[in-house]
């Protein structure tokens, strides 16, 4: 049983003079134990509202999200029971996410179970804080006396606190500088390798994702247009849309061209195009793109493009 | 042939929470010639726009600020007083930000942000200021002509309303562009557009720009030459392809290695990446990182302010600064180790 699987899910929201407008339309995918999976597209692509209703934070309008095999229901004004807490949220502003006034113990001790009292439960805060590579003294100390990188543990720890089987980052490091975002990668993939927790890693660095993600799911306007093993998706794109963000990336090397930028903007999630969602941006789009295209599998690697085919000589230089 | 802007041992102090002042930038010296786009690469609090903002006499009016910055051979930029600033600021050099959003005014269009600024400073009326606004928008490639003076700033993508951002800078036609990280709020695929407006600016209009970011694939991508700041002093300059192929301080190496790789290009990242594994974890760890957390000029230890996070040091780096010197033509480095960062220290 995966421990995350999302099942064409759809995610709306609802506005006076917009009417319905689905930001997610009918997303699949999973994340076993262990496995790091990447989410990757611009901004106003549906990563967020898909955490999101992952997480139970808004409700799924059709489709099913399963954690460990149980359906999450959205969250409403009740504590959650313990089962629901089986997937857990890491999110980008460490600064917004810790309460400045509670001591970092109280706030990852929030996450332990119950049956936990006294003594044991202090040995617990302490070794979450030390699993995250904190000092056990950080307990009794306050978020502000930390620097963002550091939070970004506190916020972990917490986070595994009631041992969840899924972590959700959404874009865990953006927020943090050079050296404390390859910490902070180098601690979550650690954390996948030591307790076997799933983490769906959604990030707008495509980079990033590439170092660390065995599974990279690309998506634009509310769908997943490619979906594949990572060194195959970097290696050897098949959609249009991971390639234009693949060359949109600044690169270091001896003769370093300018990166190529893709025309055309996220268009609104309340005015979709027809057929192929990505027609008025491809740049190598047919008269065949104004159908939806069919999903096409290469083994674990699917692609939503009509001109998708085993890539033979795409191979980039 | 004296460079545009020519900085020499400029130090910055802001006065502390108990009135001794602390240091933001320390003895910076650097140059942009004409026609140039030169980078700043650094972390935050390294002074990078501290440095931006000495150049335009944003700083509070305690700072202390000693060196010299001058402008065109002729405009000595520090001491300057509120009535010279007026005169360089916004129209001999001009700034772009970070955030389009906080730049422009909600509640004014386009039209009226652009032309406001030109009948201000050039003096034009209504209509020559409508005339001009027409052609920056037309220089920033923003379509739509006077439908898109018309627009609001929130009707507008990100990436549009840094182009208005930059056609606003470009108004009074600056000698001196300085852009503060003016694409990282942007998704790469429109940052890619707002970094071929800069070059495109630069080989039209033969436009300086000193360009600050964070992220060294950038400034490799936009830039010719390039100053790594750290703790409120430049570490290493030179021509960029150089700094950032050929490193010498173990500083650039360091950021470098700790960057997710886009491309596979620095022969010393090689084989560092999955050597540690602690608790005896299966995965092997994708990313080299800098051991400790990055210090401000203010924190900043005696000596090389790098020397508690630096693999490679030895007796004198606690104690001496090391000065900026010279390990090829246009190449300097301010380490007095100058270890080979092709061996990984141990």
């Amino acid at each position: 049983m995966s421990a995350l699987r999302i099942d064409d899910a759809a995610v709306e929201y609802t506005s006076r003079g917009r009417g319905a407008v689905r930001a997610v339309d009918g997303v699949s995918l999973q994340v076993e134990r262990g496995q790091i999976v990447g989410l990757v597209g611009e901004s106003g692509c549906g990563k967020s509202s898909l955490a999101r209703a992952v997480a139970g934070l808004e409700p799924v309008a059709s489709g099913q999200v399963l954690v460990d095999g149980r359906p999450v229901s959205p969250l409403r004004w009740r504590r959650r029971s313990t089962q629901d807490v089986r997937l857990q949220m890491v999110f980008q502003n460490p600064y917004a996410s810790l309460n400045p006034r509670r001591t970092v113990g109280s706030q990852v001790a929030d996450g332990i179970a119950v049956e936990l009292r006294g003594q044991a439960r202090q040995a617990e805060v302490i070794r979450l804080l030390e699993l995250v590579g904190l000092p056990a003294d950080a307990a009794e100390r306050y978020p502000h006396q930390f620097s963002g990188g550091q939070r970004q543990r506190v916020a972990i720890a917490r986070a595994l606190a009631p041992r969840p089987e899924v972590l959700i980052a959404d874009e865990p490091v953006t927020a943090l500088d050079a050296s404390a975002q390859a910490q902070i990668v180098n601690l979550l993939v650690s954390l996948v390798g030591e307790l076997g927790v799933g983490i769906l890693f959604i990030s707008h660095d495509l980079a990033l994702v590439r170092e660390i993600a065995d599974v990279t799911a690309v998506m634009y306007l509310g769908r997943i247009v490619e979906m594949g093993p990572t060194h195959e998706v970097w290696s050897a794109p098949r959609h249009p849309y991971t390639r234009a963000l693949i060359e949109a990336l600044p690169r270091i090397t001896e003769r370093p061209g300018l990166p190529v930028p893709l025309r055309g903007e996220v268009p609104d999630a309340a005015r979709v195009p027809d057929g192929c969602r990505f027609r008025p941006r491809c740049p190598v789009a047919v008269d065949a793109c104004v159908e939806s295209p069919p999903v096409t599998t290469f083994g674990p690697h699917s692609v939503e493009c009509w001109l998708a085919e085993p890539a033979r000589e795409e191979t980039r230089s | 042939m004296t460079p545009l802007l020519d900085v020499r041992h400029l130090a910055v102090s802001l006065p502390g929470a108990d009135g001794s002042p602390l240091p933001v930038i320390h003895d910076a010296t650097l140059h942009v010639g004409r026609g140039e786009i030169v980078g700043i690469a650094g972390e935050s609090g390294s002074g990078k726009s501290m440095t931006a903002q000495a150049l335009l006499g944003l700083l509070p009016e305690n700072a202390q600020v000693s060196g010299s910055a001058v402008l065109d051979g002729e405009t000595e930029l520090v001491g300057l007083d509120e009535r010279g600033w007026q005169g360089v600021r916004g129209v001999r050099i001009a700034m772009v930000f970070q955030d389009a959003t906080a730049a422009l005014h909600p509640m004014l269009t386009v039209g009226r942000q652009l032309t406001e600024h030109l009948r201000h400073h050039l003096g034009l009326d209504r209509r020559g200021a409508e005339r001009r606004a027409l052609e920056l928008l037309d220089r920033v490639r923003i379509p739509g002509g006077r439908g898109a003076l018309r627009t609001y700033p929130h009707q507008l993508s990100g990436g549009m309303r840094q182009r208005v951002a930059i056609a606003s800078a470009l108004a009074c036609e600056p000698e001196l562009l300085i852009a503060d990280e003016p694409t990282t709020a942007l998704d790469v695929t429109v940052q890619a557009g707002i970094l071929e407006l800069f070059d495109e600016l630069r080989r039209e209009s033969d436009l300086s720009v000193l360009f600050i970011t964070h992220d060294l694939g950038v400034l490799s991508a936009l830039t010719t030459r390039a100053y790594v700041f750290y703790a409120g002093r430049v570490m290493e300059s030179g021509p960029t392809g150089e700094l950032l192929l050929r490193p010498r301080h173990p500083y650039t190496a360091a950021l470098l290695r700790a960057r997710p790789h886009a491309d596979d290009s620095w022969e010393v990242r090689g084989g560092t990446a999955a050597e540690a594994q602690p608790n005896g974890s299966k995965r092997p760890l994708p990313m080299t990182t800098i051991p400790g957390s990055a210090v401000t000029p203010a924190t900043a230890p005696p000596g090389c302010p790098f020397a508690p996070r630096c693999g490679y040091t030895e007796d004198g780096c606690t104690s001496e600064v090391p000065a900026m010197t010279a390990v090829a033509s246009g190449h300097h480095v301010a380490c007095r180790v100058l270890p080979d960062l092709t061996e990984v220290p141990g």
